[in-house]
Protein backbone atom coordinates (compact mmCIF):
# COMPACT_ATOMS: atom_id res chain seq x y z
CA UNK A 1 0.00 0.00 0.00
CA UNK A 2 1.34 3.39 -1.01
CA UNK A 3 -0.69 6.44 0.04
CA UNK A 4 -0.80 9.77 -1.72
CA UNK A 5 -2.69 12.88 -0.65
CA UNK A 6 -4.04 15.88 -2.52
CA UNK A 7 -3.44 18.72 -0.07
CA UNK A 8 -4.81 21.37 -2.45
CA UNK A 9 -8.31 20.02 -2.06
CA UNK A 10 -8.19 19.00 1.62
CA UNK A 11 -10.99 20.72 3.57
CA UNK A 12 -9.46 20.11 6.99
CA UNK A 13 -12.32 18.09 8.47
CA UNK A 14 -9.75 16.04 10.41
CA UNK A 15 -11.56 12.71 10.18
CA UNK A 16 -8.45 10.87 8.93
CA UNK A 17 -6.54 12.06 12.00
CA UNK A 18 -9.20 10.60 14.28
CA UNK A 19 -9.18 7.26 12.47
CA UNK A 20 -5.45 6.78 11.89
CA UNK A 21 -3.35 9.25 13.88
CA UNK A 22 -0.26 7.13 13.14
CA UNK A 23 -0.63 7.85 9.44
CA UNK A 24 -2.29 11.27 9.17
CA UNK A 25 -1.91 14.59 10.94
CA UNK A 26 -3.01 18.17 10.29
CA UNK A 27 -0.72 21.15 9.79
CA UNK A 28 -1.35 24.44 11.59
CA UNK A 29 -3.99 25.34 9.01
CA UNK A 30 -5.78 22.02 9.40
CA UNK A 31 -4.53 20.58 6.11
CA UNK A 32 -3.63 16.89 6.01
CA UNK A 33 -0.02 15.80 6.54
CA UNK A 34 0.99 12.29 5.54
CA UNK A 35 3.15 10.84 8.32
CA UNK A 36 3.65 7.42 6.77
CA UNK A 37 3.01 6.86 3.04
CA UNK A 38 3.68 3.10 3.28
CA UNK A 39 1.90 1.89 6.42
CA UNK A 40 2.26 -1.64 7.75
CA UNK A 41 -0.37 -4.27 6.99
CA UNK A 42 -2.21 -3.90 10.29
CA UNK A 43 -2.93 -0.25 9.46
CA UNK A 44 -4.54 -1.00 6.09
CA UNK A 45 -8.10 -1.27 7.42
CA UNK A 46 -7.81 2.08 9.17
CA UNK A 47 -6.42 3.68 6.01
CA UNK A 48 -9.27 2.21 3.92
CA UNK A 49 -11.69 3.65 6.48
CA UNK A 50 -10.05 7.06 6.25
CA UNK A 51 -10.30 6.93 2.45
CA UNK A 52 -13.99 6.04 2.63
CA UNK A 53 -14.79 8.77 5.13
CA UNK A 54 -12.67 11.64 3.76
CA UNK A 55 -15.30 14.20 2.68
CA UNK A 56 -13.11 15.78 0.01
CA UNK A 57 -11.77 12.50 -1.42
CA UNK A 58 -8.13 13.56 -1.16
CA UNK A 59 -6.59 10.30 0.11
CA UNK A 60 -5.62 7.74 -2.51
CA UNK A 61 -3.71 4.47 -2.58
CA UNK A 62 -1.75 2.70 -5.25
CA UNK B 1 -43.62 10.22 -13.53
CA UNK B 2 -47.23 11.25 -14.07
CA UNK B 3 -47.08 15.04 -14.27
CA UNK B 4 -50.68 15.33 -13.08
CA UNK B 5 -50.04 13.38 -9.91
CA UNK B 6 -49.76 15.62 -6.87
CA UNK B 7 -46.28 15.64 -5.38
CA UNK B 8 -45.83 14.58 -1.79
CA UNK B 9 -44.77 17.45 0.44
CA UNK B 10 -41.20 17.51 1.77
CA UNK B 11 -41.42 15.18 4.78
CA UNK B 12 -40.47 16.89 8.04
CA UNK B 13 -42.36 15.17 10.85
CA UNK B 14 -41.40 12.03 12.78
CA UNK B 15 -44.09 9.33 12.86
CA UNK B 16 -46.61 9.80 15.70
CA UNK B 17 -45.30 8.37 18.96
CA UNK B 18 -41.81 7.71 17.53
CA UNK B 19 -39.83 10.89 18.19
CA UNK B 20 -36.50 9.10 17.56
CA UNK B 21 -37.51 8.11 14.03
CA UNK B 22 -36.98 10.22 10.94
CA UNK B 23 -40.09 10.88 8.80
CA UNK B 24 -41.75 7.58 7.89
CA UNK B 25 -41.94 8.52 4.19
CA UNK B 26 -38.17 8.04 3.87
CA UNK B 27 -38.35 4.25 4.18
CA UNK B 28 -40.58 3.86 1.15
CA UNK B 29 -38.87 6.59 -0.85
CA UNK B 30 -35.44 4.98 -0.37
CA UNK B 31 -36.77 1.79 -1.95
CA UNK B 32 -39.29 3.07 -4.50
CA UNK B 33 -38.18 6.58 -5.48
CA UNK B 34 -34.76 7.35 -3.99
CA UNK B 35 -34.56 10.55 -6.06
CA UNK B 36 -38.08 11.92 -5.93
CA UNK B 37 -39.81 15.18 -6.74
CA UNK B 38 -41.40 16.76 -3.63
CA UNK B 39 -43.37 19.95 -3.13
CA UNK B 40 -41.85 22.63 -0.92
CA UNK B 41 -43.71 24.79 1.64
CA UNK B 42 -43.89 27.74 -0.80
CA UNK B 43 -45.42 25.65 -3.61
CA UNK B 44 -42.22 25.16 -5.58
CA UNK B 45 -40.67 21.69 -5.99
CA UNK B 46 -37.26 20.07 -5.57
CA UNK B 47 -35.63 16.65 -5.83
CA UNK B 48 -35.47 14.82 -2.51
CA UNK B 49 -32.54 12.40 -2.18
CA UNK B 50 -32.95 9.67 0.42
CA UNK B 51 -30.20 7.08 -0.20
CA UNK B 52 -26.80 7.19 1.48
CA UNK B 53 -24.82 6.55 -1.72
CA UNK B 54 -26.78 9.11 -3.80
CA UNK B 55 -26.46 11.82 -1.16
CA UNK B 56 -22.73 11.27 -0.76
CA UNK B 57 -22.17 11.42 -4.49
CA UNK B 58 -24.30 14.58 -4.88
CA UNK B 59 -22.64 16.39 -1.98
CA UNK B 60 -19.18 15.76 -3.40
CA UNK B 61 -20.14 16.69 -6.98
CA UNK B 62 -18.98 20.18 -8.06
CA UNK B 63 -21.91 20.36 -10.50
CA UNK B 64 -24.11 21.05 -7.48
CA UNK B 65 -23.79 24.57 -6.10
CA UNK B 66 -24.28 25.75 -2.50
CA UNK B 67 -24.98 29.30 -3.67
CA UNK B 68 -28.53 30.23 -2.64
CA UNK B 69 -28.61 32.67 -5.54
CA UNK B 70 -28.00 29.91 -8.12
CA UNK B 71 -31.10 29.36 -10.29
CA UNK B 72 -33.30 26.64 -8.84
CA UNK B 73 -31.75 26.62 -5.38
CA UNK B 74 -34.51 25.31 -3.05
CA UNK B 75 -34.80 28.24 -0.67
CA UNK B 76 -38.27 27.51 0.56
CA UNK B 77 -38.47 27.19 4.35
CA UNK B 78 -34.89 28.35 4.83
CA UNK B 79 -33.57 31.66 5.98
CA UNK B 80 -31.47 32.93 3.15
CA UNK B 81 -31.68 36.69 3.49
CA UNK B 82 -28.25 38.20 3.90
CA UNK B 83 -26.69 34.77 3.78
CA UNK B 84 -24.98 35.25 0.45
CA UNK B 85 -21.70 36.09 2.11
CA UNK B 86 -21.77 33.06 4.38
CA UNK B 87 -19.09 30.42 3.96
CA UNK B 88 -21.59 27.59 3.64
CA UNK B 89 -23.21 29.31 0.65
CA UNK B 90 -19.94 29.66 -1.27
CA UNK B 91 -18.59 27.28 -3.93
CA UNK B 92 -14.98 26.26 -4.58
CA UNK B 93 -12.45 27.74 -5.09
CA UNK B 94 -13.65 30.74 -3.03
CA UNK B 95 -15.05 28.38 -0.42
CA UNK B 96 -11.66 26.76 0.16
CA UNK B 97 -9.95 30.13 0.52
CA UNK B 98 -12.46 31.25 3.13
CA UNK B 99 -12.62 27.94 4.97
CA UNK B 100 -8.86 27.75 5.33
CA UNK B 101 -8.92 31.02 7.28
CA UNK B 102 -10.80 29.14 10.00
CA UNK B 103 -9.67 25.52 9.91
CA UNK B 104 -6.71 26.03 12.26
CA UNK B 105 -9.06 26.83 15.14
CA UNK B 106 -10.93 23.55 14.74
CA UNK B 107 -8.22 20.97 14.05
CA UNK B 108 -8.10 17.79 16.11
CA UNK B 109 -5.06 19.25 17.91
CA UNK B 110 -6.63 22.65 18.63
CA UNK B 111 -9.71 20.94 20.02
CA UNK B 112 -7.60 18.56 22.15
CA UNK B 113 -6.03 21.60 23.72
CA UNK B 114 -9.52 22.84 24.64
CA UNK B 115 -10.64 19.62 26.30
CA UNK B 116 -9.55 20.55 29.79
CA UNK B 117 -11.48 23.84 29.55
CA UNK B 118 -14.57 22.05 28.21
CA UNK B 119 -14.36 19.61 31.13
CA UNK B 120 -14.11 22.48 33.64
CA UNK B 121 -17.16 24.20 32.18
CA UNK B 122 -19.07 20.90 32.19
CA UNK B 123 -18.13 20.26 35.85
CA UNK B 124 -19.29 23.74 36.86
CA UNK B 125 -22.60 23.32 35.08
CA UNK B 126 -23.09 19.92 36.74
CA UNK B 127 -22.32 21.51 40.15
CA UNK B 128 -25.11 23.99 39.45
CA UNK B 129 -27.46 21.14 38.53
CA UNK B 130 -26.73 19.48 41.87
CA UNK B 131 -27.31 22.71 43.78
CA UNK B 132 -30.62 23.29 42.07
CA UNK B 133 -31.73 19.73 42.69
CA UNK B 134 -30.82 19.97 46.40
CA UNK B 135 -32.75 23.21 46.69
CA UNK B 136 -35.84 21.67 45.11
CA UNK B 137 -35.83 18.58 47.36
CA UNK B 138 -36.29 14.90 46.53
CA UNK B 139 -39.03 15.54 43.98
CA UNK B 140 -37.07 18.29 42.26
CA UNK B 141 -36.18 18.05 38.62
CA UNK B 142 -33.73 19.89 36.42
CA UNK B 143 -34.13 20.82 32.75
CA UNK B 144 -31.03 19.28 31.18
CA UNK B 145 -31.37 21.47 28.08
CA UNK B 146 -31.28 24.72 30.02
CA UNK B 147 -28.76 23.65 32.61
CA UNK B 148 -26.16 21.81 30.49
CA UNK B 149 -26.94 20.98 26.87
CA UNK B 150 -27.41 24.59 25.74
CA UNK B 151 -25.02 26.50 28.03
CA UNK B 152 -21.99 24.23 27.41
CA UNK B 153 -21.65 24.76 23.65
CA UNK B 154 -22.84 28.38 23.99
CA UNK B 155 -20.07 29.11 26.49
CA UNK B 156 -17.43 27.36 24.40
CA UNK B 157 -18.28 29.05 21.10
CA UNK B 158 -18.58 32.45 22.85
CA UNK B 159 -15.13 31.91 24.26
CA UNK B 160 -13.64 30.90 20.91
CA UNK B 161 -15.33 33.60 18.87
CA UNK B 162 -14.93 36.34 21.44
CA UNK B 163 -18.65 36.95 21.98
CA UNK B 164 -19.53 38.11 25.52
CA UNK B 165 -21.44 35.25 27.15
CA UNK B 166 -23.54 37.83 29.02
CA UNK B 167 -25.22 38.45 25.66
CA UNK B 168 -26.39 34.84 25.41
CA UNK B 169 -30.07 35.64 25.96
CA UNK B 170 -29.92 37.75 22.82
CA UNK B 171 -28.11 35.30 20.55
CA UNK B 172 -29.93 32.24 21.85
CA UNK B 173 -33.37 33.75 21.29
CA UNK B 174 -32.44 35.07 17.85
CA UNK B 175 -31.10 31.64 16.87
CA UNK B 176 -34.30 29.99 18.08
CA UNK B 177 -36.35 32.33 15.86
CA UNK B 178 -34.10 31.84 12.84
CA UNK B 179 -34.30 28.04 13.05
CA UNK B 180 -38.03 27.78 13.63
CA UNK B 181 -40.34 26.31 11.03
CA UNK B 182 -43.37 27.97 12.63
CA UNK B 183 -42.13 31.54 12.44
CA UNK B 184 -42.78 33.40 9.22
CA UNK B 185 -40.08 34.16 6.67
CA UNK B 186 -40.33 37.83 7.70
CA UNK B 187 -39.82 37.01 11.38
CA UNK B 188 -36.79 34.89 10.59
CA UNK B 189 -35.31 37.52 8.31
CA UNK B 190 -35.79 40.18 10.97
CA UNK B 191 -34.12 37.98 13.60
CA UNK B 192 -31.21 37.33 11.29
CA UNK B 193 -30.80 41.06 10.66
CA UNK B 194 -30.80 41.68 14.43
CA UNK B 195 -28.04 39.13 14.87
CA UNK B 196 -26.01 40.75 12.10
CA UNK B 197 -26.45 44.16 13.66
CA UNK B 198 -25.27 42.76 17.00
CA UNK B 199 -22.24 41.12 15.42
CA UNK B 200 -21.46 44.24 13.36
CA UNK B 201 -21.30 46.15 16.61
CA UNK B 202 -19.04 43.46 18.06
CA UNK B 203 -16.72 43.59 15.02
CA UNK B 204 -16.36 47.34 15.50
CA UNK B 205 -15.42 46.67 19.12
CA UNK B 206 -12.76 44.14 18.10
CA UNK B 207 -11.25 46.68 15.71
CA UNK B 208 -10.60 49.06 18.56
CA UNK B 209 -9.85 46.52 21.26
CA UNK B 210 -8.84 43.07 19.96
CA UNK B 211 -8.86 39.97 22.13
CA UNK B 212 -7.41 36.50 21.72
CA UNK B 213 -10.30 35.09 19.73
CA UNK B 214 -11.41 34.12 16.22
CA UNK B 215 -13.36 37.31 15.58
CA UNK B 216 -10.41 39.54 16.50
CA UNK B 217 -8.15 37.44 14.30
CA UNK B 218 -10.53 37.75 11.33
CA UNK B 219 -10.77 41.51 11.83
CA UNK B 220 -7.06 42.19 12.27
CA UNK B 221 -5.42 39.56 10.07
CA UNK B 222 -7.99 39.20 7.28
CA UNK B 223 -10.24 42.24 7.07
CA UNK B 224 -7.45 44.78 7.48
CA UNK B 225 -5.35 42.93 4.90
CA UNK B 226 -8.23 43.11 2.45
CA UNK B 227 -8.78 39.33 2.33
CA UNK B 228 -12.28 39.58 3.79
CA UNK B 229 -14.87 42.31 3.63
CA UNK B 230 -16.57 43.46 6.79
CA UNK B 231 -19.73 41.78 5.58
CA UNK B 232 -17.88 38.48 5.14
CA UNK B 233 -16.46 38.72 8.65
CA UNK B 234 -19.94 39.31 10.08
CA UNK B 235 -21.33 36.50 7.92
CA UNK B 236 -18.69 34.09 9.19
CA UNK B 237 -19.33 35.12 12.79
CA UNK B 238 -23.09 34.60 12.33
CA UNK B 239 -22.51 31.12 10.95
CA UNK B 240 -20.06 30.05 13.65
CA UNK B 241 -22.22 31.41 16.44
CA UNK B 242 -25.43 29.72 15.28
CA UNK B 243 -23.82 26.46 14.15
CA UNK B 244 -21.59 26.40 17.20
CA UNK B 245 -24.21 26.29 19.90
CA UNK B 246 -27.55 25.15 18.54
CA UNK B 247 -26.51 21.89 16.85
CA UNK B 248 -24.31 20.51 19.61
CA UNK B 249 -26.85 21.56 22.23
CA UNK B 250 -29.52 19.44 20.61
CA UNK B 251 -27.20 16.46 20.19
CA UNK B 252 -26.22 16.60 23.88
CA UNK B 253 -29.90 16.54 24.86
CA UNK B 254 -30.81 13.71 22.50
CA UNK B 255 -27.65 11.80 23.39
CA UNK B 256 -28.39 12.01 27.12
CA UNK B 257 -32.01 11.00 26.57
CA UNK B 258 -30.94 8.01 24.45
CA UNK B 259 -28.54 6.79 27.13
CA UNK B 260 -31.16 7.27 29.86
CA UNK B 261 -33.41 4.97 27.85
CA UNK B 262 -30.62 2.44 27.14
CA UNK B 263 -29.29 1.55 30.61
CA UNK B 264 -27.20 -1.30 29.22
CA UNK B 265 -25.34 0.99 26.86
CA UNK B 266 -24.95 3.51 29.71
CA UNK B 267 -23.45 0.79 31.96
CA UNK B 268 -21.06 -0.33 29.24
CA UNK B 269 -19.89 3.25 28.72
CA UNK B 270 -19.39 3.77 32.45
CA UNK B 271 -17.33 0.60 32.67
CA UNK B 272 -15.30 1.34 29.56
CA UNK B 273 -15.11 5.05 28.68
CA UNK B 274 -12.96 4.21 25.65
CA UNK B 275 -16.24 3.20 23.98
CA UNK B 276 -17.49 6.81 24.18
CA UNK B 277 -16.03 8.16 20.89
CA UNK B 278 -17.72 5.30 18.98
CA UNK B 279 -20.95 5.83 20.91
CA UNK B 280 -20.93 9.52 19.98
CA UNK B 281 -20.57 8.61 16.28
CA UNK B 282 -23.49 6.22 16.61
CA UNK B 283 -25.64 8.86 18.34
CA UNK B 284 -24.79 11.36 15.60
CA UNK B 285 -25.79 8.78 12.98
CA UNK B 286 -28.96 7.71 14.75
CA UNK B 287 -30.33 11.20 15.41
CA UNK B 288 -29.06 13.18 12.40
CA UNK B 289 -30.47 16.42 13.77
CA UNK B 290 -30.14 18.52 10.60
CA UNK B 291 -33.60 18.13 9.14
CA UNK B 292 -33.74 20.73 6.38
CA UNK B 293 -30.84 19.86 4.11
CA UNK B 294 -28.13 20.18 3.00
CA UNK B 295 -29.54 21.68 -0.20
CA UNK B 296 -27.93 22.38 -3.55
CA UNK B 297 -28.77 23.62 -7.06
CA UNK B 298 -27.57 21.78 -10.18
CA UNK B 299 -25.43 24.09 -12.33
CA UNK B 300 -25.10 21.45 -15.09
CA UNK B 301 -27.15 18.43 -16.12
CA UNK B 302 -26.36 15.63 -13.67
CA UNK B 303 -27.58 12.08 -13.16
CA UNK B 304 -28.02 10.91 -9.57
CA UNK B 305 -29.01 7.33 -8.83
CA UNK B 306 -30.20 6.95 -12.44
CA UNK B 307 -32.37 10.07 -12.27
CA UNK B 308 -31.44 12.91 -14.65
CA UNK B 309 -31.40 16.28 -12.90
CA UNK B 310 -31.29 19.36 -15.11
CA UNK B 311 -29.23 22.48 -14.59
CA UNK B 312 -31.35 24.95 -12.64
CA UNK B 313 -33.13 22.29 -10.56
CA UNK B 314 -32.70 22.00 -6.80
CA UNK B 315 -32.00 19.07 -4.51
CA UNK B 316 -32.66 18.47 -0.81
CA UNK B 317 -30.47 15.81 0.80
CA UNK B 318 -32.24 13.91 3.58
CA UNK B 319 -29.25 13.18 5.77
CA UNK B 320 -31.50 11.61 8.41
CA UNK B 321 -32.63 9.12 5.77
CA UNK B 322 -29.10 8.40 4.50
CA UNK B 323 -27.95 7.62 8.02
CA UNK B 324 -30.78 5.08 8.40
CA UNK B 325 -30.14 3.47 5.01
CA UNK B 326 -29.88 -0.29 5.68
CA UNK B 327 -27.68 -0.68 2.60
CA UNK B 328 -25.00 1.22 4.49
CA UNK B 329 -25.94 0.57 8.13
CA UNK B 330 -27.42 -2.88 8.85
CA UNK B 331 -30.16 -2.77 11.49
CA UNK B 332 -30.05 0.99 11.01
CA UNK B 333 -32.94 1.81 13.37
CA UNK B 334 -31.14 0.32 16.37
CA UNK B 335 -28.60 2.20 18.50
CA UNK B 336 -25.45 0.08 18.65
CA UNK B 337 -22.63 1.89 20.45
CA UNK B 338 -20.15 -0.65 19.05
CA UNK B 339 -21.31 -0.28 15.43
CA UNK B 340 -18.26 -0.90 13.31
CA UNK B 341 -18.90 1.73 10.64
CA UNK B 342 -20.79 4.35 12.69
CA UNK B 343 -18.25 7.02 11.73
CA UNK B 344 -19.31 6.64 8.10
CA UNK B 345 -22.43 8.65 8.96
CA UNK B 346 -22.97 11.94 7.19
CA UNK B 347 -24.61 13.80 10.07
CA UNK B 348 -21.91 16.46 9.58
CA UNK B 349 -22.67 16.56 5.85
CA UNK B 350 -20.29 15.39 3.16
CA UNK B 351 -18.01 17.00 0.61
CA UNK B 352 -15.92 20.12 1.12
CA UNK B 353 -18.67 21.77 3.17
CA UNK B 354 -18.61 19.07 5.82
CA UNK B 355 -18.94 20.61 9.29
CA UNK B 356 -15.91 22.69 10.18
CA UNK B 357 -16.54 22.32 13.91
CA UNK B 358 -17.00 18.56 13.97
CA UNK B 359 -13.98 17.88 16.20
CA UNK B 360 -15.28 20.42 18.69
CA UNK B 361 -18.77 18.91 18.57
CA UNK B 362 -17.32 15.45 19.20
CA UNK B 363 -15.28 16.68 22.17
CA UNK B 364 -18.28 18.48 23.72
CA UNK B 365 -20.48 15.42 23.27
CA UNK B 366 -17.93 12.97 24.65
CA UNK B 367 -17.15 15.12 27.68
CA UNK B 368 -20.73 16.08 28.54
CA UNK B 369 -22.15 12.57 28.17
CA UNK B 370 -19.26 10.98 30.00
CA UNK B 371 -19.61 13.45 32.87
CA UNK B 372 -23.37 12.94 33.08
CA UNK B 373 -22.94 9.15 33.22
CA UNK B 374 -20.36 9.25 35.98
CA UNK B 375 -21.74 12.08 38.12
CA UNK B 376 -25.40 11.12 37.86
CA UNK B 377 -25.51 7.33 37.45
CA UNK B 378 -29.15 7.39 38.59
CA UNK B 379 -30.12 9.97 35.95
CA UNK B 380 -33.67 9.43 34.67
CA UNK B 381 -36.51 11.32 33.05
CA UNK B 382 -38.66 13.32 35.47
CA UNK B 383 -41.65 13.09 33.11
CA UNK B 384 -43.08 10.37 30.88
CA UNK B 385 -41.19 9.93 27.60
CA UNK B 386 -44.37 10.88 25.74
CA UNK B 387 -44.35 14.25 27.54
CA UNK B 388 -40.88 15.29 26.36
CA UNK B 389 -41.37 18.24 23.98
CA UNK B 390 -39.51 17.39 20.77
CA UNK B 391 -38.45 20.01 18.25
CA UNK B 392 -40.47 18.82 15.27
CA UNK B 393 -41.21 22.52 14.66
CA UNK B 394 -37.52 23.37 14.16
CA UNK B 395 -35.00 22.96 11.36
CA UNK B 396 -32.59 21.38 13.86
CA UNK B 397 -34.16 18.44 15.70
CA UNK B 398 -33.83 17.82 19.43
CA UNK B 399 -35.77 18.47 22.65
CA UNK B 400 -37.10 21.88 23.68
CA UNK B 401 -36.70 20.78 27.29
CA UNK B 402 -35.54 17.63 29.05
CA UNK B 403 -36.72 17.40 32.67
CA UNK B 404 -34.48 14.94 34.53
CA UNK B 405 -33.94 13.80 38.08
CA UNK B 406 -31.65 11.35 39.90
Amino acid sequence: MKISIDTDNCCGAGQCVLIAPEIFDQDDDGIVILLDPTPSDEMHDAVEDAIAICPADVIHVE
Amino acid sequence: MDPMKALIPLPTQPPPGCPFSPPQEYTELRIEHPVSRVSMPDGSWAWLLTRYSDIRSALSDPRFSSDVNAPGFPRSGMVTAGEGSSLIRTDPPEHGRRRRMLTHSFTVKSVSALRRRIQQITDQLCDEMEKQKRKDGPDGSVDLVRSLALPLPSLVISLLLGVPYEDRALFQSITATVLSRVNTEDERTTARKELRAYLDHLVAGKEADPGDDILSELVHERMREGQLTREEVTGTATLLLIAGHETTANMIGLGALTLVRNPRAADELREDPSLMPGAVEELLRFHSITRSGPRRAAIADVEVGGQPIKAGEGIVCAVASANRDPEQFPDADTVDIRRRNAQHHIAFGYGVHQCLGQSLARAELEISLNTLLTRFPELRLAVEFAEVPFRSDMLVYGCHALPVTW
